[in-house]
């Protein structure tokens, strides 16, 4: 007999009794009682509560804000998908970073990207209760590893992108897509159970809501 | 094949690997106990996470809903494992995932081991599980010659420091900043030698130590938080990003993860993602979640393996009075409220499981009679504070009764002529049949009193029932029965008509129980 069989003739034999299926109660929350302000509110609060610099900007200033941002910076990422107009203001100005796209047809390396100053990526949606950001691998957010190696990471996200509880947001996000969910900068709690920000993913988290 | 089951249950199979205590837990208690250093660090840190855990809980106004619409789910869940499982497999395999069956540790062990060889690598990096702690898999794969690098911050304390973890959320939970600032002096290669205590200088120590580990690894080995049925999807719950390194970077990916982790579906996240990380570090959130299903041609390792593992949980499962101690999604919430493990630490319990859920688990997978586990449903003083903490509410507490019953239904097998508390219990058996038998014992009741002697206090108690008096003493018994003196108070005659008096003032009952010879009643 197969391992496979031989663990399933196990669980049938462990359920001889016929356990009976609950019916899951559902009463908690799966919808939002905020308005879009307050929404709003909520997700710069919990982002700056995990210590992520936050922005709230005119849709039409992201290019503008991305530029003040990024001054100084030597070179970024972006995925091949992330709406041009968002780094008009970057293109060949003097003191504006080298921008490297990652595209299906050019993937950079990890040496490539480590060697990089910042990622900037758009979002899938977010969740304001949780301060959570979720990229869910679209060309305007790219490959996981763009948005893990470098030490920035500058995301945009669209105020009409957040939600406010969290299955609001699943039932937005497709399972089978690679997702990462991002709830601030790397953090870790693991000496005296502290919280301090910082180890292996991006310690900088800039979040720029276009409104 | 099919899932109905037809036959007779057959005998369950135990789980092997890091489950058992090795000596009785009063022992090892007593041992851990004495380390004042490590009750101060395990004082300071579960104190930390209750306020944590409760405040953000508190924020939550469906937290009660949550809580039972997770019950239900992982009950729905372990009631048609078989066809979950099936689900699973196949949307897993459909989208390029490999699935391997181990039976037990051994068989996972090896399963791992030649995945790894397969690639040729002799390294590989590890995001903190705890089924590969279960099966001792880094110990295997070093006899095996094969280097595997913890990367979870205290993962690679407990690591660096050649120590075995104690907490299953945060396995150096017993280590304040200052011993961690020593083992990384003393262990690290290239560390900074002004390295301070702060956790900040620390942390960034290890991701110094572990970047180009990172950046280089060809093979990496996962544990799942999730797996959801409906799309066969897996998921990792973390915080500094070494998870996203490991499940993103190499061009392996190995997950060992137990066959009761999974979830019917995707919307079921929707619940757990909130459970989980309010109750395990107390935060609204964790820092990073990852979800992969399969392969995804160009994004993250394109070699995706996942060995699903019994090592006892079908045992486990054929508890039908233990077997919700499945529904277990590792927060360590359990842990972070007891009493006993707040004083003990997780060693004590011996297990890779400790605490209450530990205490529980472990036995269950392993069978009451295996090496020392026997002595873990007792460390408990069935306070509840874990039932209460627990957000898919196992009732721990019911579960640990139930296995001291198991534990003294094998112990009386084993030897066949009673013991004191055989009789003892015949002997309540007897008293408490009748109220007629129990009025005769209790006019033994001076006699108690008479051997307290004067100082009202009796200090040993013969036999077994000298266990109860090592460590404190008994208070003299009244020289009535509530029952006697409810007799003589209460004959009908005097019968106390209600409404007469003022309760808790001047009614007869309580009269009656002052300047009386009972009022030692009150200290029994």
């Amino acid at each position: 007999m197969s391992a496979r069989e031989d663990i399933m003739a196990r669980i049938a034999s462990a359920l001889h009794d016929a356990p009976e299926t609950p019916v899951v109660p559902r009463e908690y929350r799966r919808s939002s009682n905020m308005s879009a302000e307050q929404r709003l509110e909520q997700l710069v609060d919990r982002l700056q509560d995990y210590k992520a610099n936050v922005f709230v900007t005119p849709a039409e200033e992201a290019s503008a804000k991305l530029a003040e941002l990024l001054a100084g910076s030597t070179s970024i990422v972006v995925p091949h998908g992330l709406p041009q107009d968002w780094l008009s203001k970057l293109t060949d100005d003097a003191g504006m970073p080298a921008i490297e796209v990652d595209s299906p047809e050019r993937r950079l390396t990890v040496a490539e990207l480590d060697a990089l100053d910042a990622v900037v990526t758009a979002a899938a949606t977010a969740v304001s209760e949780t301060g959570t950001i979720m990229l869910d691998g679209s060309a305007d957010q790219g490959r996981r590893i763009i948005s893990l190696v470098p030490d920035r990471h500058i995301v945009l996200l669209r105020a009409s992108d957040i939600v406010e509880v969290l299955p609001e947001a699943i039932a937005r996000l497709e399972a089978t897509r690679p997702q990462t969910w991002i709830s601030g900068p790397s953090a870790t709690s693991d000496i005296e159970l502290e919280r301090v920000e910082g180890v292996h993913g991006p310690r900088t988290l800039d979040v720029i809501i276009l409104t | 094949m099919s899932n109905t089951f037809l036959g007779m249950p057959s005998l369950p199979v135990f789980g092997r690997g890091n489950l058992n205590a090795t000596e009785p837990f009063p022992q090892a208690a007593h041992r851990e106990l004495a380390n004042t250093q490590l009750r101060a660090n395990l004082g300071h840190a579960t104190h930390t996470i209750r306020y944590k855990r409760l405040k953000v809980v508190a924020e939550l106004p469906d937290w009660e809903q949550m809580r039972d619409a997770g019950s239900a789910i992982k009950d729905a869940t372990m009631a048609n494992l078989p066809a979950m499982l099936e689900q699973f497999e196949a949307n897993f395999t459909a989208r390029g995932g490999i699935i391997h069956w181990a039976r037990d540790a051994q068989e996972a062990n090896e399963i791992v081991t030649a995945l790894i060889q397969e690639t040729g690598e002799t390294e590989v990096v590890k995001v903190k599980s705890m089924a590969t702690q279960e099966i001792g898999l880094n110990e295997y794969l070093e006899d095996q010659g094969i280097a595997a690098y913890e990367t979870d911050l205290a993962e690679l304390i407990v690591q660096l420091d050649h120590d075995k973890p104690s907490h299953i959320l945060v396995p150096a939970i017993h280590k304040n900043r200052s011993q961690v600032r020593e083992i990384f002096l003393r262990e690290m290669p290239a560390v900074d030698p002004n390295l301070t205590d702060e956790p900040a200088r620390l942390a960034e120590a290890a991701r110094k130590h572990l970047r180009k580990k990172f950046l280089s690894a060809k093979v990496a080995i996962s544990g799942a938080n999730f797996g959801l049925a409906d799309t066969g999807t897996l998921t990792v719950v973390e915080s500094e990003g070494n998870g996203r390194m490991c499940l993103t970077l190499p061009e392996t990916l190995i997950t060992v993860m137990g066959i009761e982790k999974l979830l019917p579906s995707w919307s079921d996240l929707e619940v757990f993602m909130q459970l989980l990380p309010r109750s395990s570090t107390g935060e609204r959130m964790n820092p990073y979640t990852s979800l992969w299903t399969g392969v995804t041609e160009g994004d993250g390792p394109q070699n995706v393996h996942l060995v699903m593992l019994d090592n006892g949980r079908t045992a486990a499962l054929a508890d039908e009075y233990g077997r919700t101690a499945l529904n277990c999604i590792r927060c360590s919430a359990c842990m972070n409220v007891c009493p006993v493990y707040e004083r003990t630490g997780g060693h004590a319990y011996g297990s890779t499981y400790p605490g209450p859920i530990g205490a529980i688990l472990s036995p269950l997978m392993t069978g009451i009679k295996s090496e020392e586990n026997n002595s873990l449903p007792y460390a408990s003083s069935l306070c509840g504070a874990c039932f209460d903490a627990c957000p898919v509410k196992i009732n721990i507490p019911e579960i640990l009764v139930h296995l001291r019953g198991e534990d003294v239904d094998s112990q009386r097998a084993k030897v066949k002529v009673p013991s004191q508390m055989d009789f003892m219990m015949k002997g309540a058996e007897w008293a408490f049949s009748s109220g007629a038998k129990l009025n005769l014992l209790e006019k033994g009741l001076p006699l108690g009193k008479l051997a307290a002697g004067r100082d009202k206090v009796i200090k040993k108690l013969p036999g077994i029932a000298g266990g109860w008096t090592q460590s404190r003493d008994i208070p003299a018994p009244p020289s009535q029965s509530f029952r006697q003196w409810w007799a003589k108070e209460h004959k009908p005659s005097t019968a106390v008509v209600p409404g007469n008096a003022v309760p808790g003032h001047a009614g007869p009952g309580n009269t009656a129980g002052h300047g009386t010879e009972n009022s030692e009643g009150e200290q029994a």
